[in-house]
């Protein structure tokens, strides 16, 4: 009875093996127009309607179920989506942040090109520092003696003339702005060619002159003044300016035409707006034109 | 055919329709931390640990025959598979006769990850693309561990809506596992 029992199940099984792989032999032997194929599409467009029904009929449930994996996917995936988030304002602050600084740089490589100032091997150097006052009479820049930076080198940026280095340590320099009443740089009318001296007054950074302009000359507002560069032929009264460095424009003129006229002017540079810059390190030919 | 036997055939076309329907219509759809659980596997081990070895197989072949129909999908892939595991936990009910709570869920997870692998064996085998590799790996273990959770709650119902239809209270089983006559409280019908 046992033995028959065991013989029964093993034929059985052996059936329930067989159909699987009878299915699987025939479905793969037979074309898809085949027997098995039809049946299988029946089969399918019986179960269709039933698994829309299903679907419609289950939908609230697998919303429900959806929601709950879906706020579990999003709490896990919180933090990678801040992470991701941070890393993409780092990215994109520092994009602009080059985009600006190559326009700074983009600048100041046109005017080295324009002033022929790539001979006087010029330094780039980022600014670390600037001083409080409303004055901006100076800042501090990255580079120093170790660059061949001296006291006296002009500095300049995108813009034109900003001032002067006026201390120099070995990875660090002060530079004084011409906004900060120190400096008197010899400038000319860039037109006209009248020669002086451009000079803040006392008061402050917007009292920016043109001093020292003879009378003959007629100066009109909107004029460029640029450094004059070395007039003098004698030796020992060379500038500290090359020649031809934007440094701004004729804002106003009071009592034009007269010895006590007064030429204001307005820096191209913007001494609130200081990042890069460059310091020329080398006179060419005693900064004369 | 007597009349609990009919019933027990009926109950399992039943379980077997809902579960396909279930399974398709709704179960697959639903995705949580990137896996959705897989109830036919599950179903298979658990009727085979309720009903025995060989109705456990057969309903494994039917149930995957049903799947591959619903599915359009190679006929008698899942079969073959799902018998395998509807007979080896109807195996493991009738000589080892496990009691422990534990039992359906560590039978879940290993006919799931069965199910799983053998699959990927048979589809890769067939000569289909199969993405080998973490990425199935990581969906394997993932499918593993949510069947694993919701394989006693499975089992329960299952189990609740088989119980009225077996000839003898299973919870009896203990005291004749394995006796000659009995591989499967059907074989005593």
């Amino acid at each position: 009875m046992y033995d028959r029992t065991i013989r029964r199940r093993r034929l059985a099984l052996a059936a329930l093996l067989a159909c699987p792989l009878l299915l699987l032999t025939v479905y793969f032997g037979e074309s898809s127009g085949g027997t098995l194929h039809n049946v299988q599409r029946g089969v399918f467009s019986v179960l269709a309607p039933i698994q829309e029904g299903a679907s419609t009929v289950l939908k609230p449930a697998r919303d429900l179920f959806g929601w709950f994996g879906d706020t579990i996917d999003a709490t896990s995936r919180l933090s990678e989506l801040e992470n991701s988030n941070q890393n993409l304002r780092s990215r994109a602050i520092a994009g602009s942040e080059a985009l600006r600084v190559n326009a700074q740089l983009q600048a100041l490589l046109n005017l080295d090109n324009a002033g022929g100032l790539a001979a006087a091997k010029p330094v780039t150097a980022r600014v670390i520092g600037q001083s409080p006052t409303v004055w901006y009479a100076t800042v501090t820049i990255n580079q120093g003696s170790d660059r061949g930076i001296k006291a006296g080198n002009p500095v300049i940026n995108g813009d034109g003339l900003i001032g002067q280095v006026s201390t120099v340590t070995a990875n660090a320099s002060i530079v004084s702005l011409i906004s900060g009443g120190d400096l008197a740089v010899p400038a000319r009318i860039s037109a006209g060619g009248a020669n002086g001296v451009a000079q803040t007054g006392a008061g402050g950074p917007d009292d920016l002159r043109l001093k020292f302009i003879a009378r003959r000359f007629r100066v009109e507002p909107g004029a460029t003044v640029v450094t004059a560069g070395t007039l003098s032929s004698q030796s020992g009264l060379e500038s500290l300016y090359p020649p031809g460095i934007p440094i701004g424009v004729v804002t106003r003129v009071v009592d034009p035409g007269t010895d006590a006229q007064k030429i204001y002017l307005r820096t191209y540079a913007d001494p609130q707006r200081l990042e890069m810059v460059q310091v020329l390190t080398v006179p060419i030919n005693g900064n004369r034109r | 055919m007597n009349l609990n036997y009919r019933s027990l055939v009926w109950r399992l076309a039943l379980i077997c329709l809902v579960t396909v329907v279930f399974q398709v219509a709704a179960v697959s759809q639903i995705k949580i931390l990137g896996v959705n659980a897989d109830l036919v596997p599950l179903v298979a081990a658990s009727v085979g640990l309720i009903v025995g070895s060989l109705p456990g197989a057969a309903f494994g072949v039917s149930i995957g025959l049903l799947l591959d129909f619903a599915l359009v999908e190679t006929v008698g892939v899942a079969s073959l598979i799902l018998l395998a595991i509807g007979y080896a936990a109807g195996r493991l009910r009738e000589l080892r006769d496990p009691q422990g709570a534990i039992v359906p869920l560590l039978v879940g997870a290993a006919a799931t990850a069965a199910a799983q692998i053998g699959l990927s064996l048979l589809t890769f085998l067939l000569g289909q693309r199969v993405p080998l590799g973490w990425p199935l790996l990581l969906e394997l273990l993932g499918t593993v561990a949510f069947n694993a959770v919701i394989a006693i709650p499975v089992y329960l119902i299952l189990r609740r809506c088989l119980l009225a239809a077996l000839p003898e209270d299973p919870r009896r089983r203990r005291r004749r596992a394995y006796t000659t006559g009995g591989l499967s409280p059907l074989s005593k019908s």
